[in-house]
């Protein structure tokens, strides 16, 4: 990436940097101010006037909090129901996604413009309707519940990135493994899904990420503190008279920075998978 | 995607594909058939639901289902609150994506070009799009708080105001600082669209224009921004969708509140379920929302050719 050009620093160049860097800085500003906020002493919070940094940096806060709400509990809820829907979506996308990116067939585009849906239609719109089919299921305050919904809501960003992955592999290299004496899954397995990883990886991480954050269907379908996922259990917070602000971004900062990780892992193929049913 | 198979219709396909590859929907149940089951259960079942109860008689714990013809969407017609509601909506919808795509499209052009540090400025956009929008709308809130918000402390320090100024709760910037918050979070996925849709301008016809004595900025009019429009009306779109549908930012920071002040049809149709336990205004509003949704969902399709083009 580097070239002499690119070295020399131009006042240009240094008003581009500066620029760049204020924005950056804008966008991580919250969350810095959360991680500021989670280290802060609960009388601290509440003096007024406040101060800009930690008058004292109370570490002890991300120890304390697990005694002091069911963090422990959301978490466990939301790593359940997260990683549930991400096995599930991929049950459901690899196959659909390599058959449609080697195969026609009759109302082809009828399924794909279902896929289409299941991306833009939020869980928020139709919520009424999704609460009384869990309802009529039995479903309501379930963990399997949640995890059909996620995975379902999530489903078509997998399809799209992986049946582009899956169509960018020549099905010579596979066939050329079935006249091998290969099996139709074999090939599958040992040829074009290695090659297809990256898109795995991809989907994985993101359906991952998205039911960690899902807000609204949880909320309607789940009652029980145990089983609230971490986003509703901390609006638990909230309503209370005596805010633990402290205690809940300690909270939010456990929760946001691992999900910021696996998003930055799989930045140059968000997009991709996102817009997929359209850009050409 | 690269690709040139092209969904046709049946009748083309069949004269026109390779034998081996143009397969019978009984051949494809197995592959695509627990795909289809899925989308059936999470989008097909709740919309003929949502449709058949707007129809009915019910309250929320009722399984008593008369039906009652357009009496719901008669009475939420006549719902005063409906009205505010739904012009505060268009302001919402149209107010944020305006911004977001305005603000998006320098921002893109930023990161395109080439400085020292440019990926993690890149990463610091992640920040508020891999972030649950609950947990942003929660931090915003607190650095917004009247007495304890650093907001108001530095604009006491800069001298601009002299007391504490309720910024989320007042009537007369709540709504706004929602606007702002929910700008502030789909400012990355827009940027990130549009970049992608520079990077894909190929670099010659830029450098041939500037050959010519092209200006940068009669470079982008003219040969880089009809090439972004692609980009442009994917992220405006979609934005469209993800905005109108919005619902934790103001469920977080002000419930709506106070009264209906806040709301929109979203939030609005939300609340008349879950706390007013009025299942039929409720519904009618959110078979209203759904055809707002498939109205943007057509115009999509309609401008981009999604299913038509093959992934």
């Amino acid at each position: 990436m580097k070239s002499t050009k690119s070295k020399k620093l131009t006042g240009k160049k240094i008003v581009t940097i500066s620029v760049a860097y204020l924005i950056a800085w804008f966008f991580l500003y919250p969350y810095i101010h959360m991680f500021l906020t989670s280290v802060r002493t609960h009388e601290e919070l509440y003096a007024y006037p406040t101060t800009h940094l930690p008058q004292v940096w109370q570490w002890r806060n991300y120890l304390d909090l697990w005694d002091n709400a069911p963090i422990a509990n959301y978490l466990k809820s939301s790593l359940i129901i997260s990683i549930s829907a991400t096995i599930l979506v991929l049950l459901v996308s690899l196959p659909a996604a390599y058959f449609l990116a080697r195969y026609r067939f009759r109302f082809r585009g009828v399924f794909l413009l279902l896929v289409l849906a299941t991306q833009m239609f939020s869980p928020t719109a139709l919520i009424i309707g999704i609460f009384r089919e869990v309802d009529f299921f039995n479903l309501l305050d379930s963990y399997l519940a949640l995890i059909i919904l996620n995975a379902g809501f999530n489903l078509a960003f997998s399809i799209w990135l992986l049946a582009g992955f899956f169509s960018s592999i020549p099905a010579e290299i596979e066939e050329a493994a079935l006249i091998d004496g290969c099996s139709r899954v074999q090939a599958l397995r040992k040829i074009t899904i290695p090659v297809a990883l990256p898109g795995v990886v991809t989907a994985i991480i993101f359906t991952f990420v998205a039911a960690w954050n899902e807000f609204t269907i949880a909320l309607t379908i789940v009652s029980s503190v145990d089983k609230k996922p971490l986003p509703v259990g901390l609006t638990q917070f909230i309503g209370q008279y005596d805010i633990a602000w402290e205690y809940l971004f300690a909270s939010t900062i456990i929760a946001i920075i691992p999900v910021v990780v696996l998003f930055i892992a799989i930045e140059k193929y968000l997009v991709g998978g996102l817009t997929a049913g359209s850009v050409k | 995607m690269s690709s040139k198979l092209l969904v046709k219709s049946a009748s083309t396909k069949r004269k026109s594909s390779v034998a081996t590859h143009d397969v019978s929907v009984a051949s494809a149940l197995p592959w695509i058939g627990p795909a289809l089951l899925l989308i059936i259960l999470v989008v097909i079942w709740p919309v003929v639901e949502l449709v058949r109860i707007s129809f009915t008689d019910i309250t929320i714990a009722g399984s008593l289902l008369d039906f009652h013809g357009f009496a719901n969407y008669r009475e939420l017609l006549a719902n005063p609150d409906l009205y505010p509601v739904a012009r505060r909506t268009l302001l919402w919808v149209f107010g944020i994506v305006f911004f977001t795509v305005i603000l998006s499209l320098p921002l893109a052009q930023l990161i395109n070009q080439n400085f020292p540090g440019r990926k993690y400025v890149r990463w610091a956009l992640i920040f508020p799009w891999a972030a649950s929008v609950v947990m942003t709308s929660m931090i915003w809130t607190w650095i917004l708080d009247a007495y304890s918000g650093e907001f108001n402390l530095t604009l006491t320090q800069l001298g601009l105001i002299d007391e504490p100024v309720d910024w989320v709760n007042n009537p007369g910037s709540s709504f706004y600082v929602l606007m702002a918050v929910a700008v502030f979070v789909s400012i990355p996925f827009t940027t990130y669209v549009l970049l992608a849709g520079l990077q894909s301008i190929p670099n010659d016809i830029v450098e041939a224009a500037s050959v010519d004595g092209a200006s940068h900025w009669q470079t982008y009019r003219q040969i880089k921004f009809p090439l972004l429009r692609n980009a442009l009306l994917i992220a405006t779109i979609i934005n469209l969708i993800n905005v109108f549908n919005s619902f934790p930012i103001i469920w977080i920071m002000t419930r709506g509140g106070p009264g209906y002040e806040t709301d929109t049809t979203t939030t609005f149709a939300y609340k008349l379920a879950f706390i007013e336990s009025n299942m039929g205004q409720s519904t009618a509003l959110g078979v209203f929302n759904f055809i707002v949704i498939l109205l943007i969902v057509s115009l999509y399709l309609k401008l981009t050719k999604a299913t038509r083009t093959e992934l």
